[in-house]
């Protein structure tokens, strides 16, 4: 077998056949994928959450993580933030040609890794390759099915005035992780992704608060687009604390040097809680248990005043505005 | 929210070499160039406009800046 | 972070502004000359901290904002010609030209590449021998040294195939020009703090002497602006306008000698055009003789006059980013304001750039002034 993708590897012939049989299978292996069927087949029923995503980071290997850790844990999380149960993913991969093989292999790894975290299986896959210049080394797609349990109805519009709003932990690490790789910016504690499988986290955060109200994780555009969407949704203000916004020295000084705020960096292992006042304290201490909450706080309340509006009370007294991300701060962070 | 070009953050020199010097905040590193403070000194912090260390900070006049607003602001606690 | 969190201390801040409020008795205006400053004091609620007697306003201090669009439009024709690759600061990208952007440019095919630092543009046309690359110039007087840095480096290097589109400009000249005009009475300046760490406080000493305006130099934390504005007060008050450095730990009377040397060794100094106000003598800096191989203007005027089809420089209809740069309107005064002009969809440069007033004001809105837009 080659060292480098070619353009037969996706031919479907026996370069291909090969490739999967070599490279995805032996780590991906499930009684479903296996089989290597056209579709996968299996019986759910309920309530049932699909979504899907597609994955262009670069560079796609970064401190913390890789861009295949990030296409499962993205799509996993986005089925979690419904209160979905995720069940099964699909793994759709574009490949440049002369991508080498062990980078690939190292993907597939990562990929098994994070669904063997979460507790999910790929059940179908797809591999395509393009001229070397077409692609930049791989595009993926992830798409994903959970289940939801009945009584659980969590959306972005159902933020009510009093309602406290919890953030899982430190923000910015992922953006700056990926933007130090591409500025040449070294640290003498390298900043990791935060990416991270957060199923687990927002089961535990169902038991304490079965009726929560808001739950999203603040990918592309940070926190501050994140709490502007429930604003505007909900139709509700939102005041948070900046003091109370847990960021990371270094990746505060690394916004300094970079000139971005962490409010619009992206996240990919964090998620905003919109609870009931009753029910803060019981989920904040909940998170505390997880690794992927350990340092969650609570930064703010929703309000009746300014309502569509994200305001932040800055570390000197004085508030200001928060608006959603605009323009473009980071390319191909996720 | 792109970068803003005037605000130049107090960077510490790490290690100096020919006119390029490795400089360091709150855990970050990065190269920077000393052609226009080719005074400065390892453990000095200097000024970053654009990549480039624009001045040295005198720490003498740091002490006495934060002294006069500590004084200022026992004053204020009087009147 | 040594040297910027003692400056950040909320205790100390409303000590300040209680001596501010204690010591202010008549209304003043005051005006800010540099676009690092207008976004701090927007970012940190500063006129939220001040009292009503102070106003605040802001002058021609973002670079990006008082490139001319003639200038710009230069940029983007530069662009097409044969083997060029243009690289730029950020902000320049999404400043609407009279036709296009660099941002367009750029998606339309043509060789264009943000870079942080000149040094990065050296360093393309280090690894790219075959193309010419051009640095747009763009900057007040804490930029000019860094460009002049990186011509000497590249002439050190025998590197022959970078070159600078200067659009260079400096400080006091524009204050003259802005208090001579008298379409905005100032009673003090709230003087750039990075400019002056280059060019020392001496060049201001004008302005208390012929004009009677105080001038204090200030940092960027919000204690600095807060000290600034008390000195600023205080001389008021006392009807004594001098030259004050309250940015002492950045700012030497002398300056940067050696930024300044590099300067001289590579500029000299001519009119330049100041989108907003017009040209303004002896405000620019141009690559002179000595260096005119690295002049982008010089290499390829003749290209591009071969090139241009002379379409007449168009500005936005309804924008007044003119009037926001020479401080006559804030952008709550413009009708474009957060309606038609957002930052998705600039009409003018003052909402596109990091530093202009009016991305600052749309970012950083107070919760009551939002409600205008």
């Amino acid at each position: 077998m080659s060292d480098v993708i070619l353009l037969a590897h996706g031919s479907g012939g026996k370069l291909s056949h090969d490739l999967v049989k070599k490279t995805f299978l032996p780590s991906l292996a499930n009684t479903m994928l296996n089989k290597l069927d056209d579709s996968a087949i299996f019986e759910a029923s309920g309530c049932l959450a699909f979504t899907t995503d597609s994955y262009v980071v670069n560079p796609i290997f970064f401190p913390g993580g890789d861009i295949g850790r990030l296409a499962v844990c993205g799509t996993v999380n986005d089925l979690s933030m419904s209160g979905a149960k995720p069940l099964y993913l699909s793994l759709s991969i574009i490949l440049e040609e002369g991508l080498p093989l062990s980078e690939l292999d190292h993907i597939v790894k990562s990929v098994k890794a994070a669904a063997a975290e979460a507790g999910v299986n790929i059940i179908t896959g797809d591999t395509k390759v393009v001229n070397h210049g077409q692609a930049d080394k791989l595009f993926i797609n992830t798409s994903g099915i959970g289940i939801i349990s009945p009584g659980v109805d969590i959306s972005g519009a159902n933020a009510k005035v009093g309602d406290k709003v919890i953030l899982s932990g430190t923000i910015g690490d992922h953006g700056i992780a990926v933007m130090s790789q591409r500025e040449g910016l070294k640290f003498s504690v390298p900043v990791e992704s935060d990416c991270a499988p957060l199923n687990k986290l927002v089961c535990q955060i169902l038991k304490a608060s079965p009726r929560i109200h808001c739950l999203r994780d603040p990918t592309r555009g940070g926190l501050a687009t994140t709490l502007n969407e429930f604003a505007t949704q909900s139709n509700v203000g939102i005041m948070v604390e900046e003091d109370k916004i847990p960021v990371k020295e270094s990746v505060r000084a690394a916004c300094e040097l970079l000139g971005f705020d962490p409010v619009y960096v992206a996240n990919e292992g964090k998620l905003v809680a919109i609870v009931k006042p009753s029910d803060a304290d019981k989920v904040l201490a909940k998170m505390k248990q997880n690794n992927y909450g350990r340092n969650a706080a609570i930064i703010g309340e929703v309000s009746d005043a300014h309502p569509g509006k994200v305001v932040m009370k800055t570390k000197l007294g004085p508030s200001r505005i928060v608006d959603m991300l605009s323009g473009e701060l980071l390319p191909r962070i996720c | 929210m792109p970068k803003v070009m005037c605000l130049a953050i107090p960077m510490r020199i790490a290690s100096i070499e020919g006119d390029e010097a490795e400089a360091e905040v709150g855990g970050v590193v990065r190269r920077v160039s000393i052609a226009l403070t080719p005074e400065a000194k390892v453990g000095e912090y200097v000024l970053l406009h654009t990549g480039y260390a624009i001045g040295v900070i005198d720490e003498v006049e740091a002490k006495e800046t934060l002294k006069l607003l500590e004084e200022i602001a026992s004053f204020s606690e009087v009147s | 972070m040594k040297f910027l969190d003692e400056y950040q201390n909320s205790d100390l801040a409303t000590k300040l502004a209680r001596r501010i409020a204690s010591r202010s008795i008549k209304p003043i205006r005051l005006m800010e000359f540099c676009g690092g400053h207008t976004h701090a004091i927007m970012r940190h609620g500063i006129r939220q901290l001040v009292p009503e007697t102070v106003e605040m306003r802001a002058g021609p201090g973002c670079p990006v904002c008082v490139t001319a669009t003639t200038d710009l439009d230069k940029a983007i024709a530069l662009a097409w010609l044969p083997n060029v690759t243009i690289t730029t600061f950020g902000d320049m990208m999404r400043v609407p030209g009279s036709y296009s952007s660099l941002q367009r440019t750029k998606a339309e095919g043509a060789d264009v590449r943000v870079v942080y630092s000149t040094m990065d543009a050296v360093e393309i046309a280090r690894e790219n021998p075959k193309k010419s690359v051009i640095f747009i110039g763009i900057g007040f007087e804490t930029t000019a040294p860094t460009i002049a840095a990186s011509i000497i480096k590249a002439q050190q290097e025998g590197i022959e195939n970078f070159h600078v589109l200067s659009c260079l400009k400096l400080t006091p000249p524009v204050m003259k020009t802005l208090l001579d005009s008298g379409e905005v009475k100032l009673d003090g300046i709230i003087c750039p703090g990075h400019v002056s760490v280059i060019i020392g406080s001496r060049p201001y000493e004008f302005i208390p002497a012929d004009y009677g305006v105080a001038c204090v130099i200030s940092g960027f934390e919000p204690i600095d602006i807060l000290l600034c504005v008390s000195k600023l007060v205080e001389q008021i008050e006392a009807g004594q306008p001098k030259v004050e450095i309250a940015y002492r730990r950045g700012v030497k009377p002398q300056g940067n000698r050696k930024a300044l040397e590099l300067m001289e060794e590579v500029f000299q100094i001519d009119g330049a055009n100041w989108r907003g106000i017009g040209i303004v003598p002896q405000s620019g800096l141009k690559i002179n003789q000595e260096y005119e191989h690295f002049d982008a203007d010089k290499v390829f005027s003749g290209l591009l006059r071969f090139a241009r089809n002379d379409k007449p420089v168009r500005e936005p209809k309804g924008c007044r980013c003119g009037d926001v740069i020479r401080g006559v309107a804030t952008p709550l005064e413009c009708h474009l304001f957060g309606k038609v002009c957002t930052p998705e969809k600039p009409v003018g440069p003052c909402m596109v750039s990091s530093e202009g007033a009016c991305a600052a004001y749309y970012q950083y809105g107070s919760p009551e002034s939002s409600e205008n837009f």
